[in-house]
């Protein structure tokens, strides 16, 4: 059923859920969220998407296969964990790189940042991977 | 030096990856060949330094154990990752030929990487809740492996398969719990030194028994073993080759570790629990292996039946004994991957794998026939291939503890092993084949006859070699049963102190 409603909504909802899902992911570290959770929020923008229009315009939105986006996701997961290789430290130890000291503020970069958008690309493409494939059976 | 410990996961995982986004081409096998290549120099490299240097431990993300995830390796889980990278390249290459490039397209590399990747993981981490977790990266992927493709059969025996599984793990889980409620402590090392001063003994006997049925399950030990020779038979050739070759023995791994580390409190109780269970379970496959009339059914049952003979190493619980497990956990993946893989080439020149279809193999492919012949009489026990050792060593540690009815039965399956792979040569190499078809190994494609035989001759060649020179294999694991039971070195090495 198409309603007109849930599509103009959408438009706005989907815009909101994504820019919110990255926000999630980047104060994941102190605070909650993480790659986890904004995975799930982004994952849910396309939801709503498919539901609103259909499995293959979302797919068309989407624009690569869910499933590649999972696994590139865990790739980068596990680069991010080599990244302390090159401080000759043990895998998966954070390594951190504080950007624009002015005091005390700064932009603070890790290696566990890496691993986070990783974590946050394998759930998106992992949920979506299986939404799609559900909503194609009905 | 910690980086040696952490190649083993991460070569097979960022294979997976690769694999998986390179799927719909050429380049997905050959990857996927590469990696398993890399991860063999990778296993060769950790197993040499712990020769070299002891146990070797590396503490994840620099969290000092035991409060982080410690990956440990010492002498028996460097050779199980060894072991696990030769079975995984012979598997990889053999499905070069065997696997279809539907099954490709749906992911079957990057699966099958994985599942490695969650075999060296349980072998190599020294956590207890970290090695729960590579108990379901290889569930996973093995249930994956086991219904791609998705016919009516696969997905009978996968549900199967991942039915009891989840009720071990769900045992798994909660011994982990109650451990953990009791010591305050999941690190291996820590509950060796924990468990000393737990002083309600009787619960500590009870969890011994919940991780005992958990790895039985993993491990197909009696009663518990239902679900292999209801899965084993479906997926494709190369598939049940690698599940026949390592899924078990990760169980039979875990037995070790926990009841050599951990739970030695109690011996009297658990480890003569174990060892009854070990002659029932030795008793059973072969009763049923004998049962069956279907190739990969017998060989699915023989995998049971040997599961005994290195539990019942683990339960005599002596340096012979615990020699003779690891020894035999070495020697059964190969030859019991072997096997499989020598399944696999008869069912595809001959048609079937069901015994009463197939024959001729001895007459018109005499290579095939040596090469089976090897395998069988090394898992029988023949002297002097691998088998003969092994079997001695066990048999051996039984008669010197002065149990003859333990020693005989384990000499009477061996006796009726011998009896069913004469039943698969009767069948399927000696007579004519029933619709008259003449299985020539020369009527496979060059690049398939290659694909296919290369592993069965360098896996048969290992047999030989192990039974030849048995020397250094013995010292290996006389040496390594010796770490298991004194694990001093493990334990300060992990924990970074004198315990």
């Amino acid at each position: 059923m198409q309603s007109l409603i849930l599509t103009t909504t959408t438009r706005l909802m989907a815009a909101l859920l994504l820019m919110f899902s990255v926000y999630a992911l980047l104060r994941g570290h102190n605070l909650p969220g993480g790659g986890f959770i904004g995975g799930l929020i982004g994952a849910t923008a396309f939801i709503l998407y498919t539901i609103a229009t259909s499995v293959s315009e979302a797919r068309a939105a989407l624009r690569m296969d869910p499933s590649n986006l999972a696994m590139l996701g865990v790739g980068v997961a596990a680069l991010g964990g080599m990244g302390a290789g090159f401080a000759g430290e043990p895998f998966f130890t954070g390594q951190w790189l504080f950007l624009f000291q002015d005091g005390d503020s700064y932009v603070p970069l890790s290696t566990v940042l890496v691993f986070d958008i990783g974590v946050y690309m394998a759930v998106f493409g992992g949920i979506l991977t299986l939404v799609f494939a559900l909503e194609q059976e009905i | 030096m910690s980086w040696l410990l952490v190649y083993p996961i991460l070569i097979p995982v960022m294979t997976a990856v690769l694999c998986y986004l390179f799927r719909n081409t050429v380049a997905g096998r050959w990857i996927s060949v590469a990696g398993t290549t890399a991860l063999l120099l990778a296993s060769l490299m950790l197993m040499s330094e712990v020769l070299d240097q002891g146990v070797l431990a590396a503490q994840m993300s620099n969290w000092d154990a035991p409060f982080g995830i410690t990956l440990a390796a010492d002498l028996l889980g460097g050779v199980m990752v060894v072991i696990t990278a030769i079975t995984g390249l012979a598997t990889v290459i053999y499905s070069l030929s065997e696997i279809p490039e539907r099954l490709e397209r749906l992911g079957f590399h990057a699966l099958l990487q994985t599942l490695l990747m969650g075999v060296c993981g349980a072998f190599l981490t020294g956590d207890l809740f970290n090695l729960y977790v590579w108990f379901e990266v290889m569930l996973i992927s093995s249930f994956g492996l086991l219904v791609l493709g998705g016919t009516r059969e696969q997905l009978d025996g996968g549900i199967k398969y991942v039915l009891l599984n989840l009720i071990s793990t769900i045992m798994f889980l909660s011994g982990i719990g109650l451990l953990y409620g009791l010591t305050g402590t999941l690190n291996m090392a820590d509950l060796h030194l924990a468990v000393r001063g737990v002083e309600n003994t009787g619960l500590l006997t009870t969890i011994a028994v919940m991780f005992m049925v958990a790895f039985g399950v993993k491990a197909a030990l009696f009663p518990l073993f239902f679900w292999l020779p209801a899965s084993y038979h479906t997926p494709p050739v190369a598939v049940s080759a690698i599940f026949a070759g390592l899924l078990t023995k990760v169980g039979v791994y875990a037995l070790i570790r926990m009841f050599t580390l951990v739970f030695d409190q109690d011996v009297g109780f658990t480890h003569t629990l174990l060892l009854w269970l070990a002659v029932v379970t030795m008793v059973t496959g072969v009763l049923g292996a004998a049962a069956m009339n279907d190739f990969r059914r017998i060989l699915s049952f023989h995998i049971i039946s040997q599961i005994g003979y290195m539990v019942l190493g683990l339960a005599l619980y002596t340096p012979l004994g615990l020699m003779g497990a690891v020894f035999y956990l070495v020697h059964h993946i190969i030859v019991k991957a072997n096997l499989f893989f020598v399944a696999g080439v008869a069912k595809r020149i001959a048609g079937s794998t069901d015994l009463a279809r197939i024959g001729g193999l001895y007459a018109h492919a005499p290579l095939l026939a040596f090469l089976f012949l090897i395998p069988a009489f090394s898992l029988a026990g023949f002297p002097p291939l691998s088998g003969f050792w092994a079997k001695y060593v066990v048999v051996k540690a039984a008669l010197d503890l002065e149990m003859w009815f333990v020693a005989g039965v384990s000499l009477a399956v061996g006796l009726l092993t011998i009896f069913s792979m004469t039943k698969i040569w009767g069948a399927a190499f000696w007579p004519a084949h029933p619709d008259g078809i003449k299985p020539r190994l020369s009527d496979l494609p060059v690049g398939d006859r290659v694909a296919l035989m290369l592993p069965i001759v360098a896996l048969a060649a290992l047999t030989c070699i192990i039974g030849l020179f048995p020397e250094p294999f013995v010292q290996f694991a006389e040496r390594a049963a010796g770490q298991l039971l004194d694990p001093t070195d493990y334990v300060t090495t992990v924990l970074g102190v004198q315990p």
